[in-house]
């Protein structure tokens, strides 16, 4: 994973709240079996409306999304993460996340920043007047800055440890193999087992 | 200390517990289908990884099966299904294809195999894992990573849970089942109020209901924002699990039971917040909007935007209204339908084919009507086919279909076209979900069944009484 410490790029203002994971990439759109193009997913059946956000020139190229609250809700498809990265998204700033989508942001290196709803609506404004400005989002110090706004962000300690390092968890977790090794040997015998193949 | 039944599971799993870091929970059970585990899988092989406990993990084809006889058409869907059967061959991984008589819904094969049991932790990608969680797992959905994690060290880091009771005390009315208490719930809580809970349900109403029903509550716990649900073990938990394939015997069900037992929340326990509910109140309940919690009960009208006091709440209904093709006010009886869907692993189980069945029998699908009805696994199947239930559906002139996850998510070639709409058993009115345009209804199957009849949103109560003898 790419280590993240602060990002600047075009804000998106997204007036929408549950936006679920269906929105972000219908179903159809999840049978590729890579990480990678998903970004034709991304919110499809919205962008086949003119008037949609992204289909203004002055935000197509944005890469901080701001959202509406309860963002990502529903499916657990990490797909929805990589068709905003794939597409360009490095950060989505919301009042509220839905927990697997939040989760899955982490791992893959979106940053999901939690933002007061008030603070949201003033981004809005901000970037609605101003198609195309930049917002510029600080991890280290948790700050949100665009023109005279200036909004703190929540994540939590772990996850914003891991994306300034860019660690890959399953490499932190092996480090305590032998505390896996000890519990299972702990589990009681009689808990169910699948058959495997021979 | 006073403990909770999701706090007692989480401990129990605790592999290693460090001050700022999150508790890495050993994981019982983990179950793959072929959406979220690709990427998994191929992260494994780039690092040379290898599944650590195959014998813990079990994977099925569902989202994209065909639900008519035939291999898939789809090329993207066949080489996502084909890519499934490579990795499970390559990791040594147990299958259930297309075609085997234990493939299914990841959701339906785990319980009827007995292998979603008291006191586990369950994970699969797929959000509709909290479905296991009415036997007492805490039972979860993750993302494709956490799949990749799960299968390299059977493990997962999780920042900690806070709980929720929803209690649910009294009978509930006639005609009134487990999915319109959950829907009810969803209404109440919104779709982002359970956001960080794990929600147990309880009190007389939920103790009342069958396991199959319980998943159908469960299952749904996600809608309202909740990782998992998850209900107590007790009696009609074990009865229900004994004699199953995957089920201990002889000594060692003794020993499980004695420990499925202690599975309880204390008295005394603290939940974080606390959501009661009097079963007398409920009614069948629908969805008229774009997310699950948009709904009310059958016998209201479509809600007016301009009278929801919240300013988001009411920007989403006028959204939601403006893309299902509503108008405040109208009878949501009143509202026809084109396409009745019977399935999923809300309510695709055996209990549902029997209930819907019931209501369609010596009745007729509506002119103009089509009506699925999708089992949700191949043994399920066989035991509706055992009791003349796809007989009483096609008799009724709906179609009786192979078991996936099928309209749910129409990921098959079973989808909505633009403008079209269901009624649906199922767990999501996202819009598009079932085809892109779809409009969704959320309903029970007894919703289901009866509007399949009438032709409109209708409960069993609504329709005239079957006059001609039987057979």
């Amino acid at each position: 994973m790419e280590p993240f410490t602060t990002h600047t790029g075009i804000g998106v203002p997204l007036r929408r709240s549950n936006v679920d994971t269906d929105q972000i990439i219908p179903a159809v759109y999840l049978k590729r079996v890579t990480r990678d193009g998903f970004e034709d997913g991304l919110f499809a059946a919205w962008r086949a409306d003119h008037t949609f956000i992204l289909n203004n020139p002055a935000y197509a190229a944005g890469s901080v999304l701001v959202a509406g609250a309860d963002f990502g809700t529903g499916s657990s498809r990490e797909h929805a993460v990589w068709a905003l990265m794939n597409y360009g998204f490095r950060v989505v700033i919301s009042s509220r996340f839905a927990d697997i989508f939040r989760g899955n942001s982490g791992k893959a290196g979106l940053l999901t920043a939690k933002a007061a709803q008030d603070d949201v609506e003033l981004l809005w404004k901000y970037l609605e007047n101003n198609p195309g400005e930049s917002v510029t989002v600080d991890l280290p110090s948790r700050t949100i800055t665009a023109g005279d706004i200036v909004a703190p962000f929540e994540v939590d300690d772990y996850t914003r440890w891991r994306l300034l390092e860019g660690l890959d968890d399953i490499g932190l977790t092996l480090r305590h193999e032998p505390d896996i090794a000890a519990y299972e040997q702990r589990r009681p015998a009689w808990k169910p087992t699948v058959d495997t193949p021979s | 200390m006073a403990g909770t039944l999701a706090e007692k599971v989480w401990d129990a799993h605790v592999v290693r517990r460090a001050e700022g870091e999150p508790d890495l929970l050993y994981v019982d059970l983990h179950l793959l289908h072929e959406v979220t585990s690709p990427q998994a899988f191929d992260g494994l092989r780039a690092e040379g990884r290898r599944v650590r406990r195959p014998d813990l993990t079990l994977a099925t084809e569902d989202h994209n099966v065909p639900t008519t006889p035939g291999p898939i058409t789809d090329p993207v869907s066949r080489i996502q299904v084909e890519t499934l059967r490579r990795n499970c061959a390559e990791f040594g991984v147990r299958l259930y294809p297309m075609g085997d008589a234990e493939q299914g819904i990841v959701h339906v094969v785990g319980p009827q195999l007995g292998l979603s049991q008291p006191g586990m932790t369950i994970v699969c990608g797929d959000s509709h894992t909290s479905t296991h969680g009415a036997f007492g797992a805490l039972a979860f959905g993750i993302g494709t990573s956490e799949v990749e994690h799960v299968l390299a060290t059977q493990s997962l880091p999780l920042a900690p849970f806070r709980t929720m009771a929803v209690n649910v005390e009294g009978a509930l009315p006639p005609g009134v089942t487990a999915k319109d208490v959950v829907l009810a719930v969803i209404a109440r809580l919104g779709t982002g109020g359970g956001q960080g809970y794990v929600i147990e349900y309880r009190g007389s109403a939920i103790r009342a209901l069958s396991m199959e029903a319980r998943m159908t509550v469960c299952n749904m716990s996600i809608e309202a924002g909740a990782r998992a649900g998850m209900v107590a073990p007790d009696e009609t938990t074990f009865a229900y699990l004994q004699g199953r394939p995957k089920v201990p015997a002889g000594a060692d069900w003794d020993a499980a039971v004695a420990a499925w037992r202690e599975l309880r929340s204390d008295d005394g326990a603290r939940f974080d917040a606390t959501v009661d509910i009097d079963a007398a109140t409920l009614t069948p309940f629908v969805t008229w909007g774009t997310n699950p919690g948009q709904g009310a009960r059958l016998g209201a009208s479509v809600p007016d935007p301009d009278l929801i006091p919240d300013d988001g709440e009411k920007l989403a209904a006028r959204k939601a209204l403006e893309y299902m093709g509503l108008a405040a006010g109208t009878p949501l009886r009143e509202i026809a339908v084109d396409t009745v869907f019977v399935g999923s692993c809300t309510n695709g189980r055996i209990e549902d084919l029997r209930a819907a069945a019931e209501v369609i029998r010596g009745r007729t699908v509506a002119d103009g009507v089509r009506m699925l009805v999708v089992p949700g696994s191949a043994r399920v199947r066989l035991q509706a086919e055992s009791e003349g239930l796809d007989r009483v559906f096609t008799a009724a002139g709906a179609e009786w279909r192979l078991p996936g996850c099928s309209m749910c998510l129409g990921m098959n070639p079973d989808q909505l076209a633009p403008g079209e709409r269901s009624a649906s058993t199922s767990n999501r009115n996202f819009e598009g979900r079932q085809g892109k345009g779809g409009r969704t209804h959320l309903v029970s199957p007894l919703v289901a069944a009866a509007t399949a009849v009438r032709g409109r949103l209708s409960s069993p109560a609504d329709l005239e009484p079957v006059t001609e003898e039987v057979p």
